[in-house]
């Protein structure tokens, strides 16, 4: 197949189109703004629908409504837009809605800038808003995997009825690199999942509801623990991650995302220096690869995570640690992006 | 002579429960006018046969129950965003015919931006707003609509213009939008009222399934409990203060549509 | 001729349908009360003046009266 050389934000719309979404409602932030650009191009040649919302509160409550109707339905935005998204995100988790969330993050807290960093990845794996739910979170690391995972990301949003998001950064989503993208396949022979759930009228059958309110006595503890439930089944069934030179290695890196580009830079530089160093990289966040970490550190007893804040990851990682095992963290927060260099300096400092 | 004549059919019933309405009770308070309200949207549902592709959104407060009382679908909206998740139903189902049900509270106050966005861009959806003065649900609290010199609980001094501002003329302020195609207001205090109540309900409808846009009705309603009044005082006040202030009528009426 | 019915167990005794009715047939029980505790309305209509006008079933909030006429 030919590549073409794409930006990371249009991989992700394109990929949303390629997986049969046919309704974005947005609201502008820096840096994923070519995601509504492209949208706003694009669904209206096919059919589809774009608007740009007055807020990220009413683009994800749109998002809800139409999620609610049936429809694969996604919204993209940075921090403080998702930050707004939050009660909505909650709202979909307890409703068991499928939805796609991108977010491309910038630094913060507050207004913070618009350099790259992965000072989210707590927010998003705990949830991110109000209630006891998660959302599936997937890390894409290349502009390819922003293209991939964004359908992946749909498919498991409509597999376990909840929202799924797409943790990307603010690199990620500027940078262009030759990708595989086939055809636009037609609408029509897109295989989409049955919702007989969804809300369309209820001609032909009891009416459907669609709530997130409990209130009877006992009601909530029964939702609750179905959701953990579901939320095991990801586990079993959805965890993602790739490992690399993991066989012979000595020590562990654990990086994702576009820290895990330089990290692996890094350990290229490590290895011809006769250095056995493997990395580990998730690719869901949200299952996290939990066994992998646990069975990778029982015989790698030198981990070192490399991540763009100041230490989260790493707190999941250091959970499931082997009891015998070693863990450093090389934390980089801010928008100070970690070069290959530095990597190699922190691996020698440990190996 | 008298003639000893047996009808061939006795009485027959000419008025009941809206047929799209469950025969359930309303778990609203004695002289609420939310079951009034209720009732309207379901004769309106019932005389245009169109209760199998109809589509409500409940916003939160007393009205969060819809979904117990309408035998429609129904999303249930978080607060204030009813208006939003309408347009994300509307967009993928624009044959359906779809209306949010919000208080003062939800529709005005936390949800006003959604509120005012949707109206402007002439979403083909109806708005039933029903307006009480206050927060009923959470016990009473002052809303926009709360009026001047009106005690609530987080105004118990009274509104004052400084401070806590003027109460919002919603039907005044969407009447301005070129997006709104029906904007009405109307009360249920009198049998007058509430008949004029019923007809608008039924035209934002009918506007809505002729694809006219945006159409709203707020209706002025009573909330006896978290006013410290009887019904009857309730009804009356209705009359005595809010009309007044929140003028009934038509503010707006489109013949054509407005993307024509 | 005509008449109402009403549903007592929804009755919430607000009295609405009382104070509106123009030939004064419907009052509130002053000794009953129903399941919800309120006093439900009663209907007397012994010279048979109901018009089958329905104020009282459109005033109803609580969807309680059927008219018949």
């Amino acid at each position: 197949m030919a590549l073409t050389l794409t930006k990371g934000n249009e991989a992700i719309a394109e990929g949303a189109i390629h997986a049969g979404c046919r309704f974005y409602f947005g609201y502008p932030i820096t840096p994923q703004n070519d995601i509504p650009e492209y949208l706003a191009r694009e669904m209206p040649k096919i059919g589809g629908t774009f608007i740009q919302a007055e807020s990220e509160i009413a683009s994800i409550n749109m998002v809800l409504g139409a999620a609610a109707a049936g429809a694969r339905v996604m919204t993209s935005s940075s921090g403080p837009g998702v930050s707004l998204m939050q009660e909505g995100i909650s709202y979909l988790a307890g409703s068991e809605l499928p939805a796609l969330v991108v977010y491309i993050s910038r630094i913060g807290p507050g207004l913070g800038g618009i350099a790259p960093t992965q000072g989210d990845y707590k927010q998003v794996t705990s949830g991110g808003g109000h209630g006891d739910y998660y959302t599936i979170v997937l890390a894409p690391a290349s502009v390819q995997e922003m293209f991939s995972l964004t359908i992946k990301a749909f498919e498991l949003a409509d597999k376990y009825r909840n929202p799924a998001l797409l943790l990307c950064d603010a690199i990620l989503g500027q940078m262009k690199e030759p990708v595989e993208i086939g055809p636009r396949p037609d609408f029509k022979d897109i295989s989409l999942p049955d919702k007989p759930w969804a809300l369309n009228g209820n001609a032909g059958r009891k009416s459907n509801l669609i709530k997130s309110l409990y209130l009877g006595d006992g009601e909530m503890e029964v939702q609750n623990w179905m959701l953990f439930d579901k939320y095991n089944k990801m586990k079993q069934e959805d965890t993602y991650f790739e490992t690399t030179d993991v066989d012979d290695a000595e020590l562990l890196v654990v990086a994702f995302g576009s820290c895990s580009r330089m990290a692996q830079t890094g350990i290229d530089m490590a290895r011809e220096q006769g250095m056995k160093v493997g990395m580990l990289r998730p690719i869901s966040l949200f299952p996290f690869p939990e066994k992998a970490v646990a069975e990778l550190s029982a015989r790698i007893p030198k981990v070192l995570v490399v991540e763009m804040n100041t230490g989260q990851m790493y707190k999941d990682v250091k959970v499931n640690l082997d009891r015998a095992a070693d863990i450093h963290l090389y934390a980089r927060p801010g928008g100070g992006l970690p070069t290959p260099d530095d990597v190699l300096e922190e691996i020698k400092k440990i190996y | 002579m008298s003639e000893n004549i047996t009808p061939a059919t006795g009485p027959k019933k000419i008025m009941g429960r809206p047929k799209c309405l469950n025969d359930v009770t309303f778990h609203f308070c004695p002289g609420c006018n939310h079951g009034n309200v209720h009732k309207m949207i379901g004769e309106a549902i019932d005389e245009y046969g169109i209760q199998d592709r109809t589509i409500g959104v409940a916003g939160v407060g007393c009205g969060v129950f819809l979904y117990n009382y309408v035998d429609v679908d129904v999303l249930e909206a978080p607060h204030g965003r009813a208006c939003a998740e309408a347009t994300g139903i509307n967009r993928v189902h624009p044959d359906k015919i779809i209306f949010t049900y919000q208080g003062d509270g939800d529709l005005a106050a936390i949800g006003l931006a959604e509120t005012v966005h949707t109206a402007n861009r002439g979403e083909n959806i109806t708005v039933i707003f029903v307006n009480n003065t206050v927060y009923g649900m959470t016990g009473g609290q002052m809303a926009p609509t709360t009026l001047l010199g009106q005690k609530s609980t987080t105004s118990p001094y009274g509104r004052e213009f400084m401070g806590d501002g003027y109460p919002i003329k919603m039907c005044e302020m969407l009447a301005t939008l070129e997006g709104t195609a029906f904007v009405a207001r109307v009360a249920c205090d009198t049998p007058k009222n509430l008949m004029t109540a019923k007809k608008a309900i039924k035209k934002a409808f009918k506007m809505q399934i002729d694809q006219m846009g945006f159409s709203f009705v707020e209706i002025l309603s009573t909330c006896p409990t978290n006013w410290g009044m009887t019904p009857q005082q309730a009804y009356k006040r209705v009359a005595a203060e809010m009309i007044p202030y929140f003028p009934l009528g038509i503010f707006k009426e489109r013949t054509t549509a407005d993307y024509m | 001729m005509a008449y109402i019915t009403f549903d007592t167990d929804k009755c919430k005794g607000c009295g609405v349908c009382a104070d509106n009715c123009p030939q004064t047939l419907i009052s509130m029980d002053e000794e009953r009360m129903n399941a919800l505790g309120y006093r439900p309305a009663v209907f007397a209509d012994p010279e048979g003046r109901c018009k089958g006008c329905k104020i009282c079933a459109e005033m109803c909030p609580d969807i309680c009266i059927e008219v018949y006429k």
